[in-house]
């Protein structure tokens, strides 16, 4: 399950948009934490896309260690059972990642400029 | 040795997969007991792949087997105390390690390639037939919910193993 802990960002983020032309120009998009749960040995669904500077929070909900591990290794993440750790994205590009220990486990991140 | 894993594998299959050769359905137990016997014969052969062998595909996965098998069986441990349950030993347990023993004395006597290969083998027909177990025999017949649980957590996690195994098992032809 992803989810976005800052909505009230994006809500702020809406309410600018929709101000007359008058109105101060927005302030840049604030960045966002999204939980991605590693559980019954499966990564647990991606948010469609992200931006940069955006970040990942990995949850493992597990008895087992696992890694998150970006296939041009962009990341490596290691957790170790109950852990959560956080990954903040810097370049846009599609990340494809598994886990280091249990090949099977695989996903793919977005970044979005 | 292949036809032995085979051989091997196929006898655990009948043992693990056929009630019927037993008066009545393994209980909690006795379930408790063979998933905790499998998970300490593979911890075994994979100490013993650690051992023996130095190709480094094969020690990654002789590595995660004894981290894995580690892992749930400690959780096994936990349950049983928790529940005041004892396992009980029984005739399946019994064959699993004979089994393993003939199997560990065995690949004790090869080395290199051959061991690396007759230890991949064995680790693809041994997962094969534990989740053959899990899902026909152990997982239906377990009363307790947390056990059920518990055993369908290793489910996932042996099917893992074994696509793992396999994939493994080409790469060494």
């Amino acid at each position: 399950m992803n989810t976005p802990r800052l909505w009230f960002v994006v809500l702020a983020g809406a309410a600018l948009s929709a101000a007359p032309a008058s109105a101060p120009a927005a302030k840049p998009r604030a960045p966002v934490i999204y939980t991605v749960i590693l559980k019954d040995m499966k990564f647990g669904p991606t948010p469609p896309a992200i931006h940069v500077g955006d970040t990942i929070e990995w949850d493992n909900e597990d008895i087992f260690l696992h890694s998150a591990t970006a296939k041009d290794k962009a990341f490596d993440v290691e957790l170790k059972p109950k852990a959560h750790l956080w990954t903040t994205f810097h370049t846009p590009g599609t990340y494809a990642f598994s886990c280091r220990y249990h090949p099977g486990m695989t996903g793919t991140i977005v970044v979005r400029p | 040795m292949l036809l032995k894993a085979f051989g091997v594998a196929a006898a655990l299959t009948f043992t693990l997969a056929a009630p019927a050769a037993y008066a009545q359905a393994p209980n909690d137990a006795q379930i408790a007991h063979i998933a905790y016997t499998a998970g300490t014969i593979d911890v075994a052969a994979g100490k013993q792949a650690l051992a023996k062998s130095q190709n480094k595909a094969v020690r990654d996965f002789a590595q995660e087997m004894v981290r894995d098998h580690t892992a749930v069986n400690d959780q096994a441990l936990a349950l049983v105390k928790k529940l005041h349950v004892t396992p009980q030993d029984n005739p399946t347990s019994q064959a699993l390690s004979k089994d393993a023993a003939a199997k560990l004395a065995s690949y004790a006597k090869l080395s290199g390639a051959a061991f690396d290969k007759a230890y991949v083998t064995n680790e693809v027909a041994f997962h094969k037939t534990v989740n053959g177990a899990l899902s026909k025999t152990l997982i239906p017949n377990a009363k307790n919910p947390e056990l059920k649980s518990l055993l369908q957590t290793g489910l996932k996690l042996f099917t893992e193993h074994q696509t793992h195994a396999e994939h493994l098992a080409a790469g060494l032809k």
